[in-house]
């Protein structure tokens, strides 16, 4: 476990040297002055003028979540079968904001394009998930069915009982992660929040960004209170009710796109050079399309991409590591570990998308805000649970008294091998989040599919998504393999 | 138990009503248009909303503006007959007729057939105005507006591959796309980048509101003109308004003389245009590579 951190150490030193960090503004305090001045001021009355698109970050995020457990239920079932389980990793591969990308060609920059973009993805985080928790739950149950009881019933009596309360814990979680999905999905032009932050941010309106945030993290705070299984039904309906009213979708644009707009250039460009807007097949003009959009484009964005990877990895780990005392009884008063635990959820609620934006105002654009945005935000998450694990550590009577010892001896060798699965288990979700802040201004591959967006270039766009939607099921299955070879779960294995 | 599960669920019908008076129905038949989000962008609705009601008054039909987030929003919607006409730039005009064969651009601003760009610089670069290409900027930073902006990156980018032969990245020691020209101006302005590229009438539309410290940020070049913004019609619209329709919105725009709604642009007034007058925008954008050829 040493070896396997201080290998992964090594690279992200490696790739700290190679990144560029810089900060290139030149005033940046004074930037954080207005920012914390407008902290202090919110002007509270745009909540209201912005109203409808609180309503929409809710709808997008409710009818998402729940399309998304349809569809991952329906796929859990299969996942035994190689191609399923490939089929939810590519879709799951593929983060929210370049899902929206994909979709608003076809159906263009509206509701169905944000409750598919939170959809699919989901549908394929799901899938997995659940497949994971029937294959980890108790059996018994299951063997007490007579054997040639019909599969369904043997769900219904045997593992629904077992599992309902693991999967509706993980579906309440998805839901909020989702909620944060729909927000920024706000800021490539859907009408969420985010949409309406981005605009303020841009123009320094911070009182403005403070009265939406508050908005925000109070929609998450008080979930607890409104989301209730049995109310669920009604809000599903009356969301997809809502939804519905927007809903336009024309066939031709669908078709256009999947017969056309996606076919790569060289098999359009004759027919558009002629005005017919045929279709030829030439094999060969395409090849050379890919070589050049790999060697032009693909190749450094996949390279800056592991690099800011490598680092947010290695920068979260001791990130939580070095924060997660603070939260925990054995280190701290109950004062000290209250105001911690608020600190770590009010930064894990905050969208990283949201993080790398202040930072970028702050610092300028260089890989700086992408690492700490993302290492702050998993880093939160991560702290927060370890702090969690770390307290249902009893210690013995003989524990050492002073905390650096306590720590080192007692704490930290129960609770890193928990740490660290988790922290891989997040590896691929720093990768997606690593690829989709190139939209800011880092030549990550989210700067060219945003470029090839602009440009009006959906086939490039396409085939950069279709990369980064491979490179990142390269990382899960790294990933699994240096869990399994660790031998490492994110299940709770604390023997005090 | 069940009374509980009851007054919820009435609460929830009240909630449901409170909300349905929230969103805005669609009304069938509208006429809607977008406009690119190049300046300004808190304040889209009231720049371009007085124009909606204008033309709906001169058409006779319901006209309604809708806010895009993006140029590449603008020339989406277009492409999907989400909105029918459109204020774009150069390029993104050019790409949006491009996509949907038979639209056609119907007027312009009476500045854009000679539009330019601005080159601006932090006065702490020590660069300072002159009549021919700042080779100065060379290992500088630089900021563009946004990457489909024609006076924002397009020419401007021109000018750059022209003077250097090399391309912006190679050029300068970090480029960046600010979004929009006020962005660019207040980026340049603030330090954070030390040279940027911005349109010309919005650079006198935040001098003239007092937005620009001289003690701060100067223009260091002009470029040569070029033509730029129009407003552009989709071609199917005749067959669903009625014969004749482009031309009825073309003269509409060509008469509105109402200083706010034209300061909002800002332009002196809207003359014709056809598709032609933007051949040398169509060739640059070739040329730089965002248009494929």
């Amino acid at each position: 476990m040493l070896k396997t951190s201080l290998t992964f150490v090594g690279i992200a030193f490696i790739a700290v040297v190679l990144a560029d960090l810089e900060v290139s503004t030149q005033h940046p305090w004074l930037e954080m002055g207005r920012m914390v001045e407008g902290v202090f001021t919110p002007e509270l009355s745009v909540i209201w003028e912005f109203k409808a698109s609180l309503l929409n970050t809710a709808i997008f995020a409710l009818c998402g979540t729940f399309l998304g457990v349809i569809l991952g239920i329906g796929l859990a079932f299969f996942f035994q079968f190689l191609p399923v389980r490939l089929f939810c990793a590519f879709i799951r591969a593929i983060h929210e904001i370049f899902w929206a990308f994909i979709f608003l060609p076809i159906v263009g920059l509206n509701s169905i394009c944000g409750v598919l973009a939170i959809a699919i993805p989901y549908a394929g985080i799901f899938a997995k998930v659940y497949a994971e928790i029937i294959q980890e739950s108790d059996q018994q149950p299951l063997e007490g069915i007579p054997k040639d009881t019909h599969r369904l019933s043997r769900f219904f009596y045997g593992v629904l009982p077992v599992i309902y309360a693991d999967t509706k814990h993980y579906t309440a979680y998805r839901f909020e992660c989702a909620l944060r999905s729909s927000a920024i999905l706000g800021f490539i032009g859907l009408p969420t929040l985010g949409y309406h932050l981005e605009t303020f941010f841009k123009e320094g309106m911070y009182s403005e960004v403070a009265a939406l945030l508050i908005v925000f993290y109070f929609l998450i705070a008080s979930l607890k209170y409104w989301l209730k299984p049995r109310l669920v039904p009604v809000y599903v309906v009356l969301a997809f009710a809502l939804l519905s009213r927007e809903i336009s979708l024309s066939w031709e644009n669908v078709a256009r796109f999947f017969t056309y707009e996606i076919l790569p250039w060289p098999m359009r460009r004759q027919g558009i050079h002629d005005g017919t807007y045929t279709v030829s097949f030439v094999l060969i003009p395409v090849l050379e399309w890919v070589k050049a959009i790999w060697l032009d484009e693909a190749w450094e964005g996949i390279w800056k991409t592991i690099v800011l990877t490598q680092i947010v990895l290695v920068g979260t780990g001791l990130f939580s590591l070095f924060v997660f005392p603070f939260a925990c009884r054995h280190f701290a008063g109950k004062v000290t570990n209250r105001i911690w635990h608020y600190l770590l959820i009010i930064v894990r609620t905050t969208p990283e998308y949201i993080l790398a934006y202040i930072f970028l105002t702050l610092w300028g654009p260089s890989m700086l805000p992408a690492v700490w945005a993302i290492l702050l935000h998993n880093g939160a998450i991560l702290a927060f649970l370890s702090s969690n694990n770390a307290d249902l550590v009893q210690l013995r009577i003989d524990a050492p008294f002073k905390r650096i010892d306590r720590y080192f001896y007692e704490i930290l060798p129960r609770v890193y091998g928990q740490f660290l699965a988790f922290l891989f288990y997040r590896w691929e979700v720093m990768m997606r989040e690593s690829a989709i802040l190139g939209i800011l201004g880092i030549y990550t591959l989210g700067f060219y599919i945003h470029s090839a967006i602009s440009d009006d270039q959906i086939d490039k766009a396409m085939l950069l998504i279709l990369f980064t939607a491979i490179l990142n099921m390269g990382i899960d299955s790294i990933s699994q393999v240096v869990r399994r070879r660790l031998k490492i779960s994110t299940k709770l294995s604390i023997a005090s | 138990m069940c009374f509980a599960v009851l007054s919820n669920y009435m609460r929830l019908l009240v909630l449901f009503l409170l909300f349905n008076s929230m969103l805005v129905l669609p009304v069938l038949g509208e006429f809607k248009f977008t406009a690119i989000p190049d300046q300004d962008t808190a304040r889209l609705q009231q720049r371009f909303g007085k124009i909606a009601d204008y033309l709906s008054g001169k058409l006779g039909i319901e006209v309604k503006y809708i806010p895009v987030k993006d140029y590449a929003g603008s020339v989406q919607s277009f492409k999907n007959n989400e909105v029918q006409l459109a204020w774009f730039g150069g390029l993104s005009g050019v790409k949006a007729r491009l996509a949907v064969p038979g639209s056609v651009a119907i007027a312009q601003g009476a500045e854009d057939p000679y539009f330019m760009s601005y080159f601006i610089a932090n006065v702490s670069t020590g660069l300072s105005f002159a009549e021919e290409f700042p080779k100065g900027i060379k290992g500088r930073t630089f900021t563009f507006g946004s990457k489909g902006s024609t006076s924002g990156r397009l020419m401007p980018e021109l000018f750059i591959r022209q003077s250097f032969s090399q391309t912006p990245r190679d050029v300068f020691s970090r480029v960046g796309f600010s979004g929009d020209h006020s962005k660019t101006l207040a980026l340049v302005q603030s330090g954070s980048y030390e040279v940027g590229a911005m349109n010309f009438k919005v650079w006198k539309k935040e001098v003239d509101a007092g937005r620009v410290d001289p003690a701060k940020v100067q223009v260091i070049w002009r470029t040569p003109a070029y033509p730029d913004y129009n407003w552009t019609i989709r071609g199917d619209v005749d067959e669903t308004y009625g014969e004749g329709f482009i031309k009825k919105v073309q003269q509409a725009l060509i008469d509105l003389q109402d200083r706010a709604i034209l300061d909002a642009f800002p332009r002196a007034r809207f003359i014709p245009a056809d598709n032609s007058m933007f051949k040398p925008v169509l060739d640059t954008a070739i040329e730089v590579g965002i248009i494929r050829n």
